[in-house]
C-alpha cells in the first residue's frame, strides 16, 4: 500500500484527518443576539481542502452545538453562508483555510450591515423589500407573430452578466453609505442598482426608471469606492458596468443641458 | 425602506476594522503618489519659464514644449516660446493677477481628473476617508450627514462629459506638439528632421494620455452605453467593444499618463534651464 493510498484510508476509516496533515487553527466567532454577544474563541483540526464553513461545520458538531450558521449549497451558489472573515465580506463557503494567514486567529463576524438574529445569522429582509420597489420588467411587444421576440447576443451580454448574482448580499454590506451612513430609506444600495441596470438595459425593456434611480433609489450617494466589486464572490463589475452606467444615464436625463436637448427632438427609449 | 437598529457594536471608530491585511497600503501610494502630482503640477504652473526648447531663437535642439503649458495662448512679457497662439502677453491683464501660460489651460485636463470616475473612487478613499478601504471605519462627524454625489457640491462631478470633451481635444493639440517636436532648426536658420529623446517623449505622452481618455467611462456611455441595442449601432458594437477592453484598465492608463505627463514636464523644465541636454538620436 502506498503511502498516499495509507493516508486516504486512514482518513476514511477513522473520519478523522491524519495527525500528519492536520494543524491547529484558532477561531473568534460572534456569538450573541440582539441583546449582547461576544467573541468566542475555538480551536479545531484544520486539513487540506477545508474551507471555513467545513470548520463552522466542526465547530458546531464538536464544541458548540448551539452555534447558528446559514448555509445552503457549499458551492457559492446560494448566497446564504455570507459573512466577515477577517473584517473582509466573504463567503464562508468559498474561503479556502489555505488563503487565511497561518497561525493567526481567524474572526468570524456576521454582516455588519443587518440586523442581528443570532449568531452569524442576520436578518437581510430589509433587501427583498427594496427589490419589490422596483419597476418590474415590461418588454416591447412581441416581434414575431408566434409572440416571440428577436434578439441577438451581443444585446443581452450585458446584462447576462448581472444576472450572475446570488444575492448574498455581500455588495449591501461592504458598501460604506449602508454600512456606515445609514442611508437605507434614501439608498437601494449597489445590488439593487445592478438589478435596476439589469432591467434598464434590457433590450426589449421599455419602461424607464432613470427618475427613480436620481430621486428615490439615491444613485447619487454611491462614490464609486468599488467596494462592491471588490467583494463580490461572482466576480460581477458592479460598479464600472451597472452603477456608472446608470450614473451616466441620470446625467444624460437629469443634468446635461445638451443630451437634454436631444431627447426633446428625439424622444425617450 | 426602515429597518431596525443594528445592536451590534458596530466598528464605528475611525480606522478601527477587524481586517488583519495591509489595506492601508493602497490609500497611502494613492494619497503620496496624487499629492505628489498636485503639488508638483502646480509648483510648475506658476513658474511661467523654462516651459519649452528650441525654435528660431534656440537653434541647433529639437524643439520641445511641456505639455503643461500646451497650448500657449499668450507668452509671459520678456519671453518669445514661439508657440504662442496671440503673442505676448496683452496690456490688459490685470498686474495684480500672477499670469504663467499654464494656468489658463490647466483646469481643463485637471478637471477632467479630479472627476473622472477612476480618481473620484481613489482620492475619497486616500484624501477623504470616505471610506479609507473597504470595511474600514470611517470619521465620526461624517456619520448621517453623508451627502455623497446626491447634492452640492459633489453633484458637479457630473460635470465630467464636458472635461472629456476638453481632454480629447488636448490630446490632439498635444499630438501635434509630438509631431512638431521633429523640427530641428537649423544654426543658419533652416530647418531640418531631427529625433532626440525628448521628441520620443512628446510622441509617447499623448499615446498614454489616449489610452487613458478613450478608456472613460463617459466615452464608453457615448460608444454604446446609452443605448440599450449595441447592434443596433452603426458599428455594430465594436467602438463600445475597444473602448471597454480600455475602461477595464483605466487605472493603470490613469497613472500612467499622469506620471507621463509630469515626467515629460521634468524633461523639457530640465532641458530648459540647462541641468541636462536633449539626446539627438537621428
Amino acid at each position: 500500500m502506498s503511502t498516499e493510498t495509507a493516508i486516504l484510508t486512514e482518513a476514511i476509516t477513522t473520519s478523522k484527518p491524519p495527525a500528519d496533515h492536520a494543524r491547529k487553527v484558532s477561531f473568534r466567532i460572534w456569538r450573541g443576539d440582539k441583546e449582547a454577544g461576544a467573541f468566542v474563541e475555538y480551536t479545531v483540526n484544520v486539513t487540506e481542502g477545508m474551507v471555513l464553513l467545513d470548520c463552522v461545520h466542526r465547530i458546531q458538531a464538536e464544541q458548540a452545538s448551539d452555534l447558528a450558521c446559514r448555509w445552503n449549497c457549499k458551492a457559492g451558489k446560494c448566497g446564504s453562508c455570507s459573512a466577515e472573515i477577517n473584517g473582509k465580506p466573504s463567503l464562508m463557503c468559498m474561503t479556502r483555510m489555505d488563503t487565511l494567514p497561518p497561525d493567526k486567529v481567524v474572526t468570524v463576524e456576521p454582516m455588519r450591515s443587518f440586523p442581528l438574529i443570532r449568531d452569524l445569522v442576520t436578518d437581510v429582509s430589509w433587501n427583498f423589500r427594496v427589490k419589490k420597489t422596483i419597476k418590474p420588467f415590461k418588454p416591447r411587444k412581441p416581434d414575431n407573430a408566434d409572440g416571440s421576440w428577436t434578439m441577438f447576443q451581443q444585446d443581452i451580454d450585458r446584462v447576462q452578466e448581472f444576472r450572475k448574482c446570488i444575492e448574498c448580499f455581500l455588495c449591501q454590506d461592504v458598501c460604506h453609505v449602508i454600512r456606515d451612513h445609514h442611508k437605507e430609506d434614501e439608498f437601494i444600495g449597489p445590488r439593487f442598482l445592478m438589478y435596476t441596470a439589469a432591467l434598464e438595459m434590457h433590450p426589449l425593456d421599455t419602461e424607464d426608471r432613470v427618475g427613480d434611480l436620481k430621486n428615490r433609489d439615491g444613485i447619487g450617494y454611491c462614490n464609486i469606492t468599488k467596494c462592491c466589486t471588490k467583494v463580490c464572490p461572482e466576480h460581477i463589475g458592479i460598479t464600472d458596468n451597472a452603477i456608472i452606467p446608470m450614473k451616466e444615464r441620470v446625467v444624460d436625463e437629469f443634468y446635461d443641458p445638451i443630451t437634454r436637448l436631444f431627447r426633446i427632438f428625439k424622444g425617450k427609449k | 425602506m426602515t429597518r431596525s437598529p443594528i445592536p451590534l457594536p458596530q466598528v464605528r471608530g475611525f480606522l478601527q476594522t477587524q481586517r488583519t491585511d495591509y489595506w492601508w497600503v493602497t490609500p497611502i501610494l494613492v494619497l503620496l503618489g496624487l499629492g505628489s502630482f498636485v503639488i508638483y503640477s502646480t509648483w510648475a504652473a506658476f513658474q511661467g519659464c523654462n516651459y519649452f526648447i528650441g525654435g528660431i531663437d534656440q537653434p541647433g535642439v529639437q524643439r520641445l514644449l511641456s505639455p503643461f503649458y500646451s497650448p500657449v495662448l499668450w507668452d509671459p512679457t520678456g519671453i518669445n516660446s514661439g508657440h504662442a497662439w496671440f503673442g505676448q502677453l496683452p496690456g490688459w491683464w490685470p498686474s495684480f493677477i500672477p499670469f504663467s501660460p499654464a494656468l489658463l489651460i490647466l483646469p481643463f485636463p485637471a478637471g477632467f481628473r479630479f472627476t473622472c470616475y477612476y480618481y473620484r473612487g481613489a482620492y475619497y478613499k486616500a484624501f477623504w476617508g470616505d471610506p479609507v478601504s473597504c470595511a474600514v471605519g470611517e470619521p465620526a462627524f461624517r456619520g448621517g450627514n453623508y451627502r455623497g454625489e446626491q447634492k452640492f457640491p459633489l453633484i458637479m462631478q457630473n460635470i465630467h462629459r464636458y472635461f472629456l470633451y476638453a481632454a480629447v481635444l488636448f490630446i490632439g493639440l498635444l499630438a501635434w506638439d509630438g509631431i512638431a517636436s521633429l523640427q530641428h532648426y537649423n544654426a543658419d536658420g533652416t530647418r531640418s528632421f531631427g529625433l532626440s529623446v525628448g521628441s520620443l517623449i512628446l510622441i509617447i505622452n499623448p499615446i498614454f494620455l489616449s489610452l487613458y481618455t478613450f478608456g472613460c467611462h463617459c466615452m464608453r456611455h457615448f460608444v454604446g452605453g446609452n443605448h440599450d441595442c449595441l447592434s443596433c449601432s452603426m458599428d455594430g458594437g465594436k467602438a463600445y467593444r475597444k473602448v471597454t477592453w480600455l475602461n477595464q484598465r483605466h487605472m493603470l492608463f490613469a497613472w500612467i499618463s499622469l506620471f507621463g505627463v509630469a515626467f515629460t514636464d521634468i524633461y523639457v523644465r530640465l532641458c530648459a534651464n540647462g541641468t541636462w541636454t536633449d539626446w539627438r538620436i537621428l
